[in-house]
């Protein structure tokens, strides 16, 4: 046990998948080049005036389903003013006192992780430091693209329920599945579509108070959040045991150097002075909308890995991943539709190899699953089943079926690869083996353990050279066993 | 009557507003930003114990347009606008402090 208890709550923005801004037509597409996504509305020009994307508040009601939040009546938006080059109009058009969604919780391996509110904002745009090194203080200007600006964001804010920062990587990786299950956005974070903020505190196990925190931003990979979390959680309990204080404060995360580093301190803490957008005018959610949001919510990642666990008999990890990766889930499901129903493969064959050979796949080619066939899988699996082909034999078929998108029955064809996994066939050449040595059988009954191994491994030798190689070894076996041991 | 505006509140608020002002300035402002709340308290007189917080003073909520994409302006012409422009991007000067 540590000797310190973290506490950590996380603020998780993702990046609505619209097909334009919030506030603008301006296409929300991600690598575009530089400034060519942007308009009067979101390059903040005088006279020019926004209207919210009806696709922004559904998307939003769609998470209020999936989180469990509750939709109050009335929401408003407003500015948050601050002096930045990353949004032309000097304020970012977010939602304060009144957020769409408020209340809602998400379960991690059985716990509740509270959420406190998921609000409605713009985005920024990105800015690039240029000068010594790259870094804000040595930069001598900066360059900035505004295509980015007034994308649609969804800024999920947890309560303070994390207690490690393992857990917190779950509840980021749940919530990802979450999203990506109802269809709000792509979740990628190596994109920064979806980018989070970490508030970390310690304290001495069982306290009822929490410590001073600090908020760390710049956390764009699972990986930085685990090592920032843990960095900060050793970072803070040392200072306290020193006997010295936290201080309230942003800090950020330096991927290179492993560190947090203090951003600014309390005395410079933001003032953003929000007020209500006077250019927008309140969103009230109508029972229509909600109704509608609702009937056409898909099934959430939870729900979908209890029936794979229950129809399927597959373990929760192999579960979890078919969930978690885009696209595999939807392919694993039509691979098993496909089998036929007396190959003898299961459902389970089939995630085996969708989790071994067909993630490295797509790891290796960052393909999508929905480009393979999964047909071509089936067959495979049923090959297997039917002992036509071995599992080893199976790998080097798929991959070469995965590669050139070719059927695994063909492959094995032109390979001539195929078993000899028929009873009759291998009972026969067994008897004639037998025949031509008819002391062995009796030696291997009456000899020891060394005797016996060394005489099966030469009657296995024989019917396997009779076979060219190509036996079924475990179909060899059992009648071996039954001619053999048996009697 | 309202609370004093303070010099404090006036360089506060000029500090985030990014204004420098200058000496007279502070002084005059802190009268007038007092003088304007005064004004703005007269509300705190009525009762408006019944009356909703109102955050727009239109009768309307809702007011949505539908999620289509329409191309943005030339590139060429609006970064004509900007006072420095670098690789197709605004060019601002260096900042002072962290990200907001």
């Amino acid at each position: 046990m540590t000797a310190y208890e973290t506490v950590i709550g996380l603020e998780v923005h993702c990046e609505l998948a619209t097909a334009s801004k919030m506030f603008c037509g301006c296409p929300n597409e991600f690598g575009d080049e530089p400034n060519t996504n942007v308009c009067a509305v979101c390059l903040g020009l005088p006279g020019s005036l926004p209207v919210l994307n009806a696709m922004a508040v559904e998307y939003a009601l769609r998470v209020a389903d999936a989180l469990n939040l509750r939709v109050p009546e009335r929401s408003v938006f407003s500015r948050k003013n601050y002096f930045y080059p990353d949004m032309p109009k000097n304020y970012q058009t977010s939602q304060y006192d009144e957020p769409i969604t408020i209340d809602g919780w998400l379960e991690i391996d059985g716990v509740r992780v509270g959420i406190t509110r998921a609000h409605l904002e713009e985005d920024t745009g990105k800015s690039q430091h240029v000068g010594v090194g790259g870094r804000i203080h040595d930069a001598e200007f900066s360059l900035v693209d505004y295509n980015r600006a007034g994308v649609p964001l969804l800024e999920i804010v947890s309560e303070p329920d994390i207690r490690s920062a393992e857990q917190a990587k779950r509840y980021v990786e749940e919530l990802r599945a979450t999203l990506l299950a109802v269809g709000v956005s792509d979740v990628k974070m190596e994109e920064g579509s979806l980018r989070i903020d970490a508030n970390v505190s310690v304290r001495t196990p069982g306290s009822p108070e929490f410590g001073t925190r600090a908020e760390i931003k710049n956390l764009n990979s699972l990986r930085s959040l685990l090592r920032a979390i843990e960095y900060e959680s050793d970072r803070q309990w040392s200072l306290t045991q020193a006997g010295e204080k936290v201080v309230q404060e942003t800090r950020h995360w330096d991927e290179e150097s492993g560190r947090t580093i203090s951003g600014r301190s309390k005395e410079e803490a933001h003032d953003y002075r929000y007020f209500p957008e006077p250019d927008l005018v309140p969103v009230e959610p109508t029972q229509e909308m909600r109704e509608r949001v609702r009937a056409s919510m898909p099934e959430l990642p939870a729900a979908q890995r209890a029936r794979y666990i229950e129809q399927w008999g597959i373990g929760a990890e192999d579960a979890r991943v078919l969930v978690d990766v885009p696209g595999l889930a939807a392919y694993a499901e039509r691979a098993v539709a496909a089998l036929p129903g007396d190959s003898g493969g299961s459902a389970k064959d089939v995630v085996n190899w969708v989790r071994q050979e067909v993630l490295a796949y797509i790891n290796e080619t960052g393909l999508s699953p929905a480009v393979l066939a999964p047909e071509m899988l089936a067959e495979l699996v049923a090959l297997v089943a039917a002992g036509t082909i071995s599992r080893q034999q199976a790998k080097d078929v798929l991959a070469e079926s995965l590669r050139d998108e070719k059927w695994p029955r063909t492959i094995v064809e032109e390979r001539g690869i195929a078993q000899v996994s028929d009873e009759g066939a291998i009972a026969d050449v067994i008897d004639r083996v037998l025949a031509a040595n008819p002391n062995v059988a009796e030696e291997y009954r009456a000899g020891d353990e060394a005797a016996k191994k060394k005489k099966w491994g030469f009657l296995m030798g024989q019917v396997m050279r009779e076979l060219k190689g190509r036996g079924n070894a475990q179909v060899i076996n059992r009648i071996l066993e039954q001619r053999v041991a048996g009697e | 009557m309202a609370e004093r505006i303070t010099r404090a509140d006036v360089e506060h608020v000029a500090q985030l507003a990014r204004l420098a002002l200058s000496e007279e300035e502070i002084v005059s402002l802190s009268e007038e930003l007092g003088a304007i709340l005064d004004y703005a308290a007269q509300v705190s007189a009525l009762d408006t114990h019944d009356v909703p917080p109102t955050a727009h003073p239109l009768p309307l909520v809702n007011v949505f347009r539908p999620d289509e994409a329409r191309p943005g302006l030339p590139r060429d012409e609006v970064l004509a606008a900007a006072p420095s422009v670098q690789d197709k991007r605004f060019r601002v000067p260096r900042i002072l402090g962290e990200e907001p």
